[in-house]
């Protein structure tokens, strides 16, 4: 755990923010700027800023590595299924049209979708490449 | 350090492209988290470079005349916001003219990402996740193994 209060109070107040503001870019990518991979970034830091001023351990122990692996896995494995389940419907791979009676809602819902998929897998990536590295400290 | 701040530079830049959605990813992933996996990779290895008793001239060389080649070629593209370059006049129209009708997101970039260019987005997204995967395989192992090379040791498992 970090030595300065200020840091850890700070830090304290932050993470919840940015993991708001990991949220927002995730589920508004569609209107303004942003999407599955910055979002997955985004809250990845959040984590990463916690490991960092608390204790490399303890944000271990709240994500856990194989729920990390879980959740990349099952974000391609969404992303890949909205492509199949287009199959099933009766279009084409990763054509989200069919999703929805509608073929412009189909895609919107397509493409949050699997943004959601993106994002799932990025963070998750990005979290598991951090503490791979730095638990062999 | 300093690949940081040029990414973080470089997020400016786009931003005055008004290319907001790479300035973002730039300034998310090349300024934020690069950084940090970077300054931890620099932490795991030794401070000690090992000395090269070989002459770097070959390598300099073949890096020198890739880096002229790829100047050349920055010759033969069209002049910087040119109307009729093929960026301009390929598919780009198709997609901001029919890309918010047909797909009802207003961010075109986000249509294009995502379903014009699904396929690729999935590529992306399985680079990414084989990356992760990747470091997973290669630095637990080597870590497993080291510890069982010390035996004298016990085997706690709170450490990990």
């Amino acid at each position: 755990m970090s030595d300065f209060l200020v840091l850890r109070v700070v830090a304290k107040l932050l993470i919840p923010f940015i993991l708001l503001f990991g949220f927002y870019v995730q589920m508004h990518g569609d209107y303004g700027p942003g999407g599955g991979f910055q979002a997955g970034v985004i809250i990845a830091a959040a984590f990463i800023l916690y490991a960092i001023v608390f204790n490399v351990g303890t944000a271990r122990r709240v994500v856990p590595m194989n729920v990390l692996v879980t959740i990349a896995c099952l974000g391609v494995l969404l992303f890949a299924g909205v492509g199949i389940a287009n199959l099933i419907f009766g279009g084409r791979f990763l054509e989200y049209g069919v999703l929805s009676h509608n073929a412009t809602h189909g895609n919107h819902l397509g493409i949050i979708i699997i943004e959601i998929g993106v994002g799932m897998t990025v963070a998750a990536v990005i979290m598991i490449i951090f503490f791979s590295l730095a638990r062999r400290r | 350090m300093l690949l940081g701040i040029y990414s973080l530079l470089m997020a400016g830049l786009w931003v005055v492209l008004d290319a907001v959605d790479v300035a973002f990813t730039e300034a998310a992933v090349g300024a934020g988290a690069t950084t940090i996996l970077m300054l931890l990779a620099i932490a795991l290895t030794g401070r000690k470079e090992k000395r090269v008793r070989t002459r770097p001239w070959m390598p300099l060389a073949i890096s020198l005349a890739t880096a002229g080649l790829l100047v050349y070629a920055t010759l033969g593209m069209p002049n910087f916001g040119a109307v009729d370059a093929p960026a301009q006049t390929h598919v780009g129209p198709y997609y901001l003219e029919r890309g918010e009708t047909e797909t009802g997101v207003p961010n075109v970039v986000t249509a294009v990402l995502a379903s014009y260019r699904g396929f690729d987005t999935l590529g992306e997204v399985t680079v990414i996740f084989t990356a992760g995967m990747g470091v997973l395989a290669l630095l637990s192992g080597a870590y497993r193994r080291r510890r069982s090379e010390t035996p004298d040791k016990p085997a706690s498992g709170n450490e990990a």
